[in-house]
């Protein structure tokens, strides 16, 4: 596709993830949208407005209200020419679920030596922010990067929402792809169709910087840029990468970034303690230690359940947290 | 048991004894229950009502940050508390603020939750209230727990777990029912069912002619009865209380009602319902309902109406200005209540943030 004949809209995240569903079923008539709402109302964030008018009720359709019933029709669907698409309502309505992901959805092409793959995209808003009650504000990215055979993407623009979608979608094996629900409303200019670089896999440079590299992906990449910022008025240079697809890992981009600076902190919102902030920072230890002139340190939600509504701040990691994690980075000058 | 299994199987119709229009129905064998009990219920009804629409209120001003109302379920919400002893034990879901009140809890403790300063704040072992179940129907096995737990302790407690009817879909449902089956549990499973899951109705959650069918699968009776009929509701289950009292096992209960209003104030029910179909429900209403048939039994008169008004007034007056006073929660809670003893990661979590409020402090 030449750069000419890309078609740009500016969307919110939210638009971007119902255009891509949209063009996705357009294209494709085994791809199939379901799960609790997502039918006529069009799921309560609205993600799903107007698939089942402009679809039919046999493509974009509500079931009956079981996230294990939803998962495993969704196994049986793709195992028969099938390209579901299951809506898990909120982060932590998704973990009856968990038993049909973790032992069918991730293993069915390793437990038939490749000769049954199941191309399913799970769709799971996440994250906090939104001053959520308990149950609604989970990240629950570490229980899916911890089970083989499940891709996990973690979009933080309206663009990437898009064509990392399109790519689940098209994907043979099966996708988590986690949506923040606190950037839903974030707005930016969406290459559409198919194909976007950079797809699954890679991460991307989001701002350039030479005195230390954030390493974020998700719903802590704003918080990232917004540190950046703040860094700069007070002369220090940070660099931030967005990580977007924690499963498969972008090493080489990653790498590069911080050797490039010799600093790193990784901020996430979710509970730090073995998580993917944990994974990143050891990678970037044991590959990029002769280029460090510091630890790499981690920004991330601490170890407690998510807190209630007016206490959700205190668990979100924060631009000052950020700028004073980078000062305590072994400068030569302090 | 040798019995047929069609006992098993619930009435035909939803049990009724005051109908819409608040005249006493023939309902093949059950009895009336006593005035006093009536009238006590409506007392709750009066309060429930004031307090779905003082909550209601308090969202729009920014004092809650979500209330799913009850308003059109205060029948299935005073009668499931009102059948109760003081020993017994209630499961909530996030719809039943009002039961949970209507059983003595204090309104401002039950919205904790809903006011975002914690996730329950009320104490479930004094009331024996469990806290308010928001992942569907995993309440359900807990509350077969406890009431094993009682058999084994020789306690005579009852069980009161509600849920919803979309929350009959989700495996808990039939494995809490299943369990409470084989071990004869003293559970009584109430379903609300409100005719919808958000925007989801019935027919795709069921193609059972009833959810109080379910049961039969289990070897549980189920009853069926119209949720806007406090003393239908009193009698069907006031019997399944005492039947389960009296070590026959389990029962479900379907109370056939409706949410008045959006499944909460984040919600536009237009999307998914009609207006003529609220209309409808509007004129089954459980509070008119039972004032016409308790003044038509000369039970209840202008005074004793006013006296009830009056101290549904008071309480969502408190309510009001308790929440209206918005204290900060402490934020050391956050890491003192993960473990009985917090480890030493979040002792240094907690100096963290103990660390950036005293640094705010010596900003201000
Ligand atoms: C396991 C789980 N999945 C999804 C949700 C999101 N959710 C909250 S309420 C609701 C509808 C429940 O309907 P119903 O059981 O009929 O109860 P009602 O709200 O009508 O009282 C849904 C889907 C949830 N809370 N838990
Ligand atoms: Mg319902």
């Amino acid at each position: 596709m030449t750069a000419a004949t890309v078609e740009h809209q500016k969307l919110t995240m939210a638009q971007a993830i119902n255009r891509a569903l949209r063009d996705a079923m357009a294209e494709d008539p085994t791809v199939l949208m379901f799960g609790e709402d997502v039918g006529p109302l069009g799921g309560v964030f609205r993600i799903t407005d107007g698939l089942t008018q402009e679809f039919g009720e046999d493509r974009c359709f509500d079931t009956p209200l079981a996230e294990a019933g939803i998962m495993g029709f969704a196994v049986g669907l793709a195992m028969n020419g099938m390209r579901p698409v299951v809506e898990m309502q909120f982060d932590a309505f998704a973990y009856p679920a968990f038993e049909q992901v973790v032992s069918h959805v991730a293993k069915m092409r390793n437990r038939t030596r490749g000769r049954l793959g199941l191309p399913i995209v799970i769709r799971i808003p996440y994250a906090g922010g939104i001053g959520g009650v308990e149950h609604h504000c989970d990240s629950s990215e570490a229980y899916y990067v911890h089970t083989p055979g499940l891709q996990v993407l973690a979009p933080s623009t309206p663009s990437d929402a898009y064509s990392l979608l399109r790519e689940a979608i098209a994907s043979p094996d099966p996708v988590v792809f986690l949506e923040p629900k606190k950037l839903y409303w974030a707005t930016d200019e969406v290459a559409l169709g198919r194909g976007q670089e950079p797809g699954i896999g890679r991460a991307v440079v989001r701002r350039e910087g030479t005195d230390a590299t954030l390493i974020a992906y998700g719903p802590s990449v704003p918080i990232a840029l917004d540190a950046a910022e703040a860094a700069a008025r007070e002369g220090r240079s940070l660099q931030v990468v967005d990580v977007r697809s924690l499963v498969p890992f972008d090493d080489e981009t990653v790498f590069a970034a911080v050797r490039s600076t010799g600093r790193a902190v990784v901020v996430a919102e979710s509970t730090g303690f073995a998580s993917v902030a944990s994974e990143i920072a050891a990678r970037v230890s044991e590959s990029c230690f002769h280029s460090l002139a510091a630890p790499v340190r981690r920004v991330t939600g601490f170890d407690i359940p998510f807190p209630p509504p007016k206490l959700e701040h205190f668990q979100l990691p924060s631009v000052d947290r950020i700028l004073d994690t980078v000062d305590d980075l072994q400068w030569e000058d302090s | 048991m040798t019995r047929e299994p069609g006992h098993l199987l619930p009435s035909e119709d939803p049990v009724m004894l005051i109908d819409p229009s608040g005249r006493a129905v023939a309902s093949d064998g059950r009895e009336m229950p006593p005035t006093d009990a009536l009238l006590r219920a409506f007392e709750g009804l009066v309060s429930a009502r004031r307090l779905n629409d003082q909550a209601y209120a308090l969202v729009r001003q920014g004092r809650l940050a979500v209330y799913p109302s009850s308003h059109g379920q205060e029948a299935c919400q005073v009668v499931a508390a009102q059948v109760l002893e003081d020993g017994d034990w209630l499961f909530p879901t996030y719809r039943d603020t009002a039961a949970i009140v209507a059983r003595g809890v204090d309104p401002v403790e039950v919205l904790t939750l809903l006011q975002g300063d914690w996730h329950s704040g009320y104490d479930p072992t004094i009331h024996h209230v469990a806290p308010q179940a928001t992942p569907l129907a995993t309440q359900l096995p807990h509350a077969v727990g406890v009431a094993h737990a009682a058999r084994l302790r020789g306690e005579s407690t009852v069980v009161m777990a509600l849920c919803g009817d979309g929350g009959t879909s989700e495996g808990d449902f039939h494995e809490a029912l299943n369990f409470a089956a084989v071990f004869r549990a003293p559970v009584v499973f109430f379903v609300q069912n409100n005719e919808y899951a958000i925007s989801v109705p019935l027919a795709r959650q069921t193609a059972a002619p009833s959810i109080a069918h379910k049961g039969i699968g289990y070897g549980i009776p189920g009853e069926r009865v119209d949720g806007n009929d406090a003393a239908a509701l009193l009698q069907v289950l006031g019997a399944a209380v005492a039947r389960a009292r009296a070590g026959e096992g389990p029962q479900l209960v379907e109370a056939h009602t409706y949410r008045m209003q959006a499944h909460t104030n984040a919600d536009d029910a237009t999307r998914y319902r009609s207006q003529a179909e609220v209309q409808e429900w509007e004129a089954k209403d459980p509070l008119t309902r039972l004032e016409v048939y308790l003044r038509s039994v000369d039970a209840l008169d202008d005074a004793t109406l006013a006296g009830f008004t009056e101290a549904a007034e008071e309480l969502a007056q408190r309510t009001r200005v308790a929440l209206n006073q918005d204290v900060a929660p402490n934020p050391e809670d956050l890491f003192r209540h993960v473990f009985a003893e917090p480890t030493p990661q979040l002792r240094a979590q907690l100096d963290i943030v103990l660390d950036e409020l005293d640094r705010e402090e010596v900003g201000r």
